[in-house]
C-alpha cells in the first residue's frame, strides 16, 4: 500500500485543529499541494492564505507563537528555506518560538517540474539551526504522529513532507517519539540508517543482502535533530560498519549528521546514498532517483563496499 | 482629557530626557551601538510606552498586553532605556550593554529580556510579527495592539512590503507601524543610497492609513497614535519625520552617529546638553 505524506499531513492537521483551538495554520498559495486545504475548509477563521510571500509567512507564524498560538507554517520546501531561513534563524530558532516549519514538495517529488522545483538541501539548512528538531516521517502512517508529535512539542521544529505516494511500512500501533529512532530491522553485519523514502529501499537492499548471507540492521531515523546517538551507537557496536541513505543532498544530511557523530566517538566505515553534489532533473520520480543515485541498487553496493572495510 | 493629555504629554518628555542620558551611557560604556538611530526614535517610544502601550513591569508576559517590536533592532538601547524607566529593567543594566554577562544584548533578544517580545537584528522583519500577534489578538477577541517601529532604510528590505500586503489585506486595524524616518543610514544619507520616493505615497497605495509627523513634536505624536487606534478600517503607518541623534547637538544629523561611541569628553558635553 501507498500513502502520500501529504494527504496524511492534511488530515492529521484537521484532527489535531478539532482538538487544540490554538493551532492555526499558515500557507503561501499552495494549499492545494500542500493538503492544508483540507484545514481550511474545517477551520477558515484559523487559515490564512498569505500568497506567494515565504519570508512574511515564517515571520507572521512567529507573530502568532508570541501571541500563544501554535502556528503550522506551509510552503515548498525550497521556497521556504530559501527565501524564508533568514527568518527562520532569527524569528524562529534565535527567538526560540514554538512554529513548526512544514516543508513541501520535498526530494524529488516534484518530478517532471525540474532542478528548480527539488529540495534536496532542506535538511542541511535546518539542521544548521540552534535549536531547531529536524524530522522526516517513514511513510504517511508516521507522519500523522510525526504531527501530532510535532503540536505537542514546544519549540521551533521543521517537518519535510513529500508529494507522491510512497510504502507504508509502519503500523498504526508502532511507537512514534521525537529523537527515538526505530528498528526496522534487525541485523549484525551492517547498519542502514535512512529517513524517509529511503527506509523502504533499505528494506528492499537488505533482502538482496539477505540472499548474500549479509545481515543488514535498517535504523528508520525519522527525527534527523536530535540526533538519537544512543540507537546508532548500539547498533555499530554490533555491525561495526554503517551506510546512510535519504532523498537529500549527501552534504549536511542525515549521513552527514551520522558521520560527524561516529567520526568523533566510533569511527568506523561509512557510506552516504543521497544525491550527489548536483541539481536534479525534469523527469518522473523514478527516473530522477535513478540519476541521483538513490536506489536499492546503490545501498546494496555501499553496504558490501563498507563491510570490505571493515 | 486635555487636561490628562498634557500631563502625560509633559511625563513623557521627563521620561525621553532619561531615556537620551542612559542611551548615551550605554553607548559610551560599551564602545559601540547606534546611538543616532536611537535618539532620533526616543522622543515616540517615550509617548508610546507612557501613553499607549499596556504593559505590566511586573508581569512582562501578561497575556492581554499589547505588542512593540523594534524591527530596527539596532536601535535597541532606546528600548532598554525605557524598559528601565518603565521598570522591567534595573538601570544598573546600563553598564551590561553588548557584554557577556546580563541581559542587555547589542541586539534584541526575547530569550533574556523582559519587556522585549521578539528577537531582533536582522533588518525587515519586525511587521510581519505584528502582524502575527494581530491576527491572533482578533482569533481571540482581544483588543490588543501592536506597534511596530521600522527604519527607513529598513524599508530596502523586500519582507517589510509583503507584510504590508498581508496587514493591508486582512484589514488589521490593530496594527501601528511607525517610520523613524530619519533620512541617514549606514552608508550616507537614504537619498544617495537608494531613495524611497513618495514614501506616504507607497504606504497609501498599499492600503494603509497614513500619518506624517514630526517625530520630535509631542503633540503631534500623541495625537497621531490616538488617531491610529481610532482609525478602524485597517492598519496605520505613522511616517515621523526625526532628525538622527536628536539632542545631542554634535550628533543631530550627522551620518557617523549611525554607529559609534562617544568619548569621555563628547558624553560629558552630550550629558550637559541634555541637563
Amino acid at each position: 500500500m501507498k500513502i502520500a505524506p501529504r494527504d496524511a499531513y492534511g488530515q492529521a492537521l484537521v484532527e489535531l485543529g478539532r482538538e487544540n483551538q490554538n493551532i492555526v495554520v499558515l500557507d503561501a498559495d499552495v494549499a492545494k499541494a500542500s493538503m492544508t486545504i483540507l484545514f481550511k475548509e474545517a477551520f477558515p477563521d484559523r487559515f490564512f492564505d498569505l500568497g506567494i510571500a515565504e519570508s512574511d509567512i515564517v515571520g507572521t507564524g512567529a507573530g502568532f507563537a508570541v501571541a500563544g498560538k501554535i502556528p503550522f507554517v506551509n510552503a515548498y520546501a525550497n521556497f521556504l528555506l530559501g527565501n524564508g531561513w533568514d527568518q527562520i534563524r532569527i524569528s524562529v530558532c534565535y527567538a526560540n518560538k514554538n512554529v513548526k516549519i512544514i516543508g513541501h514538495n520535498i526530494g524529488a517529488s516534484s518530478g517532471k517540474d525540474g532542478p528548480t522545483h527539488l529540495p534536496l538541501e532542506d535538511i542541511a539548512l535546518t539542521r544548521a539551526l540552534p535549536g531547531m528538531t529536524v524530522i522526516e516521517a517513514v511513510d504517511g502512517v508516521e507522519v500523522k504522529k510525526a504531527v501530532r508529535a510535532l503540536a505537542n512539542h514546544i519549540g521551533p521544529a521543521y517537518l519535510r513532507v513529500g508529494r507522491l505516494p510512497i510504502p507504508v511500512i509502519t503500523k498504526e500501533e508502532d511507537p512514534f517519539e521525537i529523537g527515538k529512532a526505530n528498528i526496522i530491522r534487525e541485523g549484525k553485519d551492517v547498519t542502514i540508517i535512512a529517513c524517509g523514502v529511503m527506509v523502504s529501499k533499505a528494506l528492499k537492499a537488505a533482502e538482496n543482502l539477505a540472499e548474500r548471507g549479509i545481515e543488514a540492521e535498517i535504523i528508520n531515523m525519522h527525527t534527523i535533530k536530535p540526533l538519537d546517538t544512543t540507537t546508532i551507537l548500539k547498533s555499530v557496536a554490533k555491525t561495526g560498519a554503517v551506510v546512510t541513505a535519504e532523498e537529500h543532498t549527501v552534504i549536511g544530511g542525515l549521513g552527514g549528521a551520522v558521520a560527524e557523530f561516529l567520526s568523533c566517538t566510533k569511527p568506523v566505515p561509512i557510506r552516504i546514498v543521497g544525491s550527489p553534489d548536483r541539481f536534479g532533473v525534469c523527469g518522473s520520480y523514478e527516473e530522477i532517483h535513478e540519476v541521483l543515485g538513490l536506489t536499492p541498487e546503490n545501498i546494496v553496493e555501499s553496504s558490501t563496499t563498507v563491510l570490505s572495510l571493515k | 482629557m486635555v487636561h490628562n493629555k498634557q500631563q502625560e504629554i509633559m511625563k513623557s518628555k521627563e521620561l525621553a530626557k532619561n531615556m537620551r542620558k542612559n542611551i548615551l551611557l550605554m553607548t559610551h560604556r560599551a564602545g559601540g551601538g547606534h546611538p543616532g538611530g536611537c535618539l532620533s526614535a526616543t522622543d515616540i517610544i517615550a509617548v508610546l510606552y507612557k501613553c499607549f502601550l499596556r504593559v505590566d513591569p511586573n508581569n512582562p508576559s501578561w497575556v492581554g498586553r499589547d505588542y512593540f517590536f523594534l524591527s530596527k533592532g539596532h536601535a535597541v538601547p532606546a528600548q532598554y532605556a525605557v524598559l528601565m524607566e518603565m521598570g522591567f529593567l534595573a538601570k544598573e543594566e546600563i553598564k551590561d550593554f553588548r557584554e557577556i554577562e546580563g541581559r542587555l544584548p547589542a541586539y534584541p533578544s526575547c530569550e533574556i529580556t523582559p519587556g522585549i517580545d521578539m528577537a531582533s537584528g536582522s533588518l525587515g522583519q519586525g511587521l510581519s510579527i505584528a502582524n502575527g500577534t494581530a491576527l491572533a489578538a482578533r482569533l481571540n477577541n482581544s483588543d490588543q495592539r501592536a506597534y511596530v517601529m521600522l527604519g527607513d532604510g529598513e524599508l530596502h528590505e523586500g519582507q517589510v512590503w509583503e507584510a504590508m500586503m498581508t496587514a493591508a489585506h486582512f484589514k488589521l486595524n490593530n496594527v501601528c507601524a511607525i517610520v523613524d524616518y530619519n533620512k541617514l543610514q549606514l552608508d550616507g544619507s537614504i537619498d544617495e543610497v537608494k531613495t524611497l520616493g513618495d514614501l506616504n505615497a507607497k504606504w497609501a497605495s498599499f492600503g494603509w492609513k497614513t500619518i506624517e509627523i514630526d517625530g520630535h513634536d509631542y503633540e503631534q505624536i500623541y495625537n497621531s497614535f490616538a488617531e491610529a487606534k481610532g482609525f478602524k478600517e485597517g492598519p496605520t503607518v505613522i511616517i515621523a519625520h526625526t532628525v538622527k541623534g536628536k539632542g545631542v547637538s554634535f550628533m543631530e544629523d550627522e551620518v557617523g552617529w549611525h554607529c559609534a561611541s562617544p568619548t569621555d569628553e563628547q558624553l560629558e558635553i552630550a550629558l550637559k546638553e541634555l541637563s
